[in-house]
């Protein structure tokens, strides 16, 4: 009985194995691979040209800008908001760590959409920017400008960081930190000595994980952004030069494609090297 | 009294954790909070160290009210349940970490952390991060860390929970000589009576949030003044008509609690008992079972079940043989109290017993 057993699962495995092996490579390895290959259909010299055109860098810039900030700005709201989570208790914390993941659940576009009714012409918050702009002398604007583009990338990608910090901060416990309040120290020292030291790879890989979605988000940019050469990503770029449908702009997105792929791999062997570091400490 | 606590109240929602807590600790007493989980015990630790505040009530140390003063100020040393020692840390920073805090110092930190870990007989391992360490070697550690800052008082929550069976034994009898060593007031918490019995200088009862009797672990194990007292201490057989045994009679009572050592069991024609045999009445034994250094025997006694001991030395029984049973005192108990009832035939008689 028991040999029949193993035989059977050993078939299962192997019947397991062949199933996602086909799936991966049908749906993941054989479309990246072809973006690589139709990039360099050209040859390299077309493919460097492509990424030198004015929009594609313009693009490239763009896309590290939103990329960067979002980055910062969700590193310091997922530090602070999965410390609260974890370490205290109060009233409608379900409910805040709830909305923490809405831009999980919820469709970019939408997202976007938001914010163009928030900060656009006729939206609630343009009059006060209106009002800031003229009492400041500038001619600060959101939506249709790289601050929208900013703020959408923030949007969507701020759940990441402190859902990597949240498990590995309630796996911790409070008590190492309450022993060190107990002799004395402070609030700040404490998360710098003791606290951090425990999430650091946790934190990385969020930051790296937050990187990747920020680098490739098109919905919600897409509906704040609509000036080519000016306030478009590269997602957005690669989407309007496959639109304009010659067979060279077509190889041309590829190619802009390519650098998100290239990207996207760097991504995945930090993330396991991350994975590996924070298994072996 | 160095700690007191008075008039305590703390809730959880609707949870009642400590329920009009009145609490007195003598300076320089190892005193054990016992009692089963849930019953307030660690919320009373805790409140005394600052890492709970109380709804009501004045938490007292030294002569001064504290509930105002921030643990870190308290002048207390806890160890943790489950060591909280800091894994990034070497025993040598884990022991010197109170000390950097407070900016002693680096020549007597030095002194310091050498002498407590010569006390605590980990010489040699001051590099050693805690995940190298034993169970029993981290519980040191967060003793020496605990006492490091030279506390007023230490704080210990269940320090036995995290260790096997056999270093628990040796870890206890090291506890409490270290403690008595350094001659600081303690306070520790823990659910296991045996552990409360073996190292406290005094135990105090909880169940339910409430404070159910203050005394010497022979006091709590002789006098329980409450039914739970009774039955939580010792092991506990319920028998509600007691009164049908011989030598007791009904009274106002609910009903009865007795432990196999105030029972006795023996052949008819034991010599060693014929003082008591004359006292003695009739038990069938139901069921025998082997405990290791000992037999326990269940009697049937007039349709009243009793457990004794028996020790193995001791002529061999069967189930089913009849055996002369005398129980010599039991606990009887109404909804608030726990009263001692001696066996009213046995009184004024010298009873011989091995």
């Amino acid at each position: 009985m028991k040999t029949i057993h193993r035989e059977e699962s050993k078939a299962v495995k192997i019947t397991l194995i062949a199933i996602s092996v086909v799936f991966l490579v049908l749906m993941l390895v054989l479309p990246l691979l072809s973006v690589i290959v139709n990039s360099l259909k050209e040859g390299v010299k077309f493919y460097v040209q492509s990424l030198t055109t004015e929009y594609v860098r313009s693009a490239l810039k763009v896309t590290f800008i939103a990329t960067f900030w979002a980055v910062v700005v969700n590193t310091f709201f997922g530090i602070a908001a999965s410390w609260l989570l974890t370490k205290f208790s109060f009233k409608g914390k379900q409910i805040l760590a709830t909305l923490i993941d809405i831009p999980f659940s919820i469709s970019p576009v939408i997202a976007g959409l938001a914010f163009l009714m928030t900060f656009g012409r006729l939206g609630w918050a343009s009059g006060i920017i209106n009002k800031i702009n003229e009492f400041l002398g500038t001619d600060i604007k959101i939506v249709f400008a790289l601050p929208g583009v900013v703020l959408a990338t923030i949007f969507v990608t701020f759940p990441f960081v402190s859902r990597e910090l949240i498990p590995v901060l309630n796996a911790e416990g409070k008590e190492e930190e309450e022993a060190a309040a107990l002799m004395g120290m402070k609030g700040f020292a404490i998360f710098r000595k003791i606290t951090f030291p425990h999430i650091r790879w946790a934190l990385l890989y969020g930051v790296i994980l937050c990187t990747a979605r920020a680098l490739g988000e098109f919905g919600a940019v897409n509906a704040v952004s609509k000036t080519r050469g000016k306030t478009f990503t590269l997602p957005l770029e690669i989407d309007a030069l496959y639109l304009s449908g010659s067979a060279d702009s077509t190889t041309a997105a590829f190619a802009a494609s390519s650098i998100l792929v290239i990207i996207a791999v760097i991504v995945l062997i930090l993330r396991n090297i991350m994975e590996y570091k924070a298994k072996n400490k | 009294m160095y700690v007191e606590l008075k008039n305590i109240n703390k809730n959880y929602g609707n949870f009642k954790a400590s329920r009009d807590v009145n609490i007195g600790i003598e300076k320089g007493k190892l005193v054990a909070l016992l009692g089963p989980s849930g019953s307030g015990k660690t919320t009373i630790l805790r409140m005394i160290a600052g890492l709970e505040t109380p709804d009501s009530g004045d938490i007292i140390i030294d002569g001064k009210r504290v509930n105002d003063v921030p643990a870190s100020k308290r002048g207390i040393g806890f160890v943790f349940q489950s060591y909280a020692l800091f894994r990034y840390m070497t025993v040598y920073d884990n022991i010197a970490f109170g000390l950097e805090v407070e900016k002693v110092p680096k020549k007597e930190i030095k002194k310091r952390v050498t002498e407590l870990i010569e006390l605590i007989g980990l010489t040699g391992m001051e590099k050693r991060y805690p995940n190298q360490l034993s169970g029993g070697q981290r519980q040191r550690v967060a003793f020496a860390r605990a006492l490091a800052p030279n506390p007023t008082l230490l704080l210990l929550d269940e320090p036995f929970a995290a260790i096997d069976a056999k270093v628990r034994h040796e870890l206890r009898s090291w506890l409490k000589e270290m403690i008595h060593k350094v001659g600081i007031t303690s306070i520790f918490v823990t659910h296991d009576q045996d552990e409360a019995v073996e190292v406290a200088d005094e135990i105090i009862v909880t169940n339910r949030g409430r404070i159910e009797q203050m005394g010497s672990p022979i006091e709590i194990y002789k006098k329980p003044e409450t039914p739970f007292v009774a039955t939580f201490i010792g092991e506990a057989v319920e028998v509600e008509n007691y009164h049908k045994l011989r030598g007791f009679e009904k009274g106002d009572y609910k009903g009865a609690i007795i432990r196999p050592e105030f029972v006795e069991a023996f052949k008819s024609d034991n010599v060693k008992f014929k003082n008591i045999i004359d006292y003695s009445e009739e038990g069938i034994i139901e069921d025998i079972s082997f405990r290791g250094n000992c037999l326990e025997l269940v009697l049937d006694v007039n349709g009243i079940k009793l457990t004794t001991r028996r020790s193995l030395e001791r002529r061999p029984i069967h189930i089913g043989e009849k055996m002369r049973v005398v129980v010599y005192r039991l606990y009887a108990y109404d909804e608030e109290k726990s009263y001692l009832l001696e066996n009213a035939e046995l009184k004024g008689k010298e009873v011989v017993t091995l």
